[in-house]
């Protein structure tokens, strides 16, 4: 891990978000939030419930807008690039930033179909190459070596935690930049956790990782860079090993060691 | 509610609820018993009819009573060409209705703003049109189908000639398909209701358009709800009588219908025609319980198909939802 890497050079921002506020039929959810997402690390987000985290996360590569009454103010950059803004297509940001899900929400199709289907849908069509780049997605999983044998069988017969993976593999499968974890294995026992916890270690060397966790722990193991969410507002936001030791907030103090949250 | 109870005195609290029990437990009772008596009714009503229809009807049945066409002034043979009749007409309007029933239903619930007074407007008329009589389909039918498309089209294309502006087999599945849209509409609209948000969000956050999420996700996912509708659709298709009377149903038929102009026979309407101008009602009525039953049975295996076919695939989407 590379959380304590305090001599470490500053790499460029990957994400630039500015003002980013989000409001839900006209009342304000989050923000005006502005922070830097640092490329080929990874970051969590944490809070206590309802602090916005989760809305935070999904407007980065604008699923927010799927929701009714959702509004986003403010500016996302990705490498230089704006994400919203007239004339931008949401359905070019979000594969360039992908995204796995709190509940692990595999179609009702085979494995080998679940992890084909981004490819699929952008055009690739040459059997082979979608071959190869399952293989590749269901390996960078870890899942490659449980599932090999029974590609064709239902994605819905895995465990919990091997659905979870075919959704990062499903994620990882179309080459996004940007991968965003909500809250990926809080639905799952511990050791599958652990699992997804040393998969995204691995990610991070390849792909920039943003991740909410309720889970303090989590955050303090996974993630290079810490962000603490209260109340719709962005409290603190720093290195993660400077964030459990010596945060400058009170608020940020008083949830890290349990007073509240 | 445990900060108000706890300010009554506990005798005051016991009493109360001594009173509320007994009190539902009246109510419960006079519940339970209505609601007995009215299933009783309705499964006595049922069963009479069904005892009445099998003690006349069954005697009759058989394979020749499937195969063969009347004859004789209906009072022999079967009702073979009715049959025929009927799956035509049923398979046409099946073409004709669905298609336009689920691109109606995917337009309702995928596309257009629920808020929208437009929206609004269309499910009103969706709904209104499953309320009108059936009887005013026909009669639309004739009118629009027959006197304004058929006839154009024979003025066009026929050098006046009468091919397609009299009843005819497509104009009589087209008003069927008319008379069948709502069901159609309902059933998709509520199984694209229940796919899982999830599903529509996993689709989306991998770059797909709203398009391809409708086609590769949300309706598969909807299929077992779609098909339910058309099974339902095609089951009440079968039945009706009037909106075929005045639109290509025949009184009788020497030939099978083989064009699309061709007039057919269809049981429902055989019936009718059966208990009402029948030269020899003696002779007839068996055959017209027979055909009662044929009618019935067909109903009956299409609901449980309809049935079969919905548990079946919810089975296999089931782990989707878990």
């Amino acid at each position: 891990m590379s959380a304590n890497g305090a001599a470490k050079v500053e790499p460029a921002p990957k994400l630039i978000v500015r003002d980013l506020a989000v409001f839900y039929d006209g009342k304000k959810a989050v923000g005006p939030v502005s922070l830097d997402i640092v490329g080929q690390h990874v970051t969590a987000l944490i809070g206590p419930s309802g602090c916005g985290k989760s809305t935070f996360l999904r407007s980065l590569n604008r699923m927010n807008e799927l929701i009714a009454g959702c509004r986003v103010e403010g500016s996302v950059r990705l490498d230089g690039d704006p994400i919203y803004g007239p004339g931008i297509d949401p359905v070019a940001v979000r594969r360039r930033i992908g995204m796995v899900f709190q509940r692990s929400n595999p179609f009702p199709k085979s494995i080998q179909e679940n992890v084909a289907y981004g490819l699929r849908i952008g055009g690739v069509k040459d059997a082979q190459e979608i071959a190869g780049r399952v293989e590749l997605a269901l390996t960078q999983a870890a899942l490659w070596e449980e599932v090999r044998d029974r590609l064709n069988d239902s994605a819905l017969g895995l465990s919990g935690g091997q659905q979870q993976r075919l959704c990062i593999a499903r994620a990882l499968a179309v080459e996004p930049e940007v991968l965003l974890m909500d809250e990926p294995a809080s639905a799952l026992d511990p050791i599958a956790t652990a699992h997804i916890e040393e998969l995204i270690n691995e990610l991070s060397a390849n792909y920039t990782v943003v991740i909410v966790t309720h889970n303090m722990q989590q955050a303090a193991r996974v993630a290079d860079y810490t962000a603490f969410f209260y109340l719709g507002e962005l409290v603190e936001f720093d290195r993660t090993d400077v964030i459990f030791t010596k945060p400058s907030n009170s608020r940020t103090e008083d949830y890290i060691t349990g007073r509240f949250g | 509610m445990t900060a108000g109870a706890a300010t009554v005195p506990a005798s005051d609290r016991a009493a109360l609820t001594a009173n509320r029990t007994r009190r539902n437990f009246v109510a419960d009772g006079a519940m339970a018993i209505a609601s007995g008596a009215a299933l009783l009714i309705v499964l006595t009503i049922l069963a009479v009819i069904l005892f009445d229809i099998i003690r006349h009807g069954a005697p009759r049945l058989s394979i020749a009573f499937l195969t063969e066409a009347p004859r004789n002034g209906m009072t022999e043979g079967g009702i073979f060409p009715a049959i025929i009749g009927m799956l035509e007409m049923v398979i046409l309007m099946t073409l004709a209705g669905v298609p336009v029933g689920v691109a109606t239903a995917i337009y309702l619930h995928e596309y257009a703003s629920p808020i929208s007074p437009v929206t609004r407007a269309i499910r009103i008329a969706v709904a209104n049109l499953a309320g009108v009589p059936s009887i005013v389909f026909g009669l639309f039918g004739l009118g629009f189908f027959v006197q304004f498309l058929g006839a154009g089209i024979d003025k066009a294309f026929f050098h006046g000639e009468k091919v397609l502006g009299q009843p005819a087999l497509i104009w009589a599945a087209l008003t069927m398909a008319v008379l069948t849209l709502p069901v159609v509409i309902v059933a998709t609209e509520e199984a694209l209701r229940a796919v899982p948000r999830e599903l529509r969000e996993a689709s989306l956050a991998l770059g797909a358009t709203q398009f391809q999420t409708v086609i590769h996700v949300a309706v598969p996912q909807a299929s077992p709800g779609i098909l339910t509708g058309t099974i339902l659709a095609v089951s009440r298709g079968a039945g009706e009588v009037a909106p075929i009377l005045f639109t290509g149903a025949a009184y009788f038929l020497p030939q099978l219908p083989k064009h699309l102009s061709s007039q057919f026979m269809s049981p429902s309407y055989h019936v009718y025609v059966l208990s009402t101008q029948s030269p020899d009602v003696d002779a007839t009525q068996p055959i017209l319980y027979a055909t009662v039953l044929v009618l019935l049975l067909l109903t009956f295996a299409l609901n449980v198909a309809a049935v079969v076919v919905r548990s079946r695939m919810r089975r296999r989407y089931a782990g989707a939802t878990a």
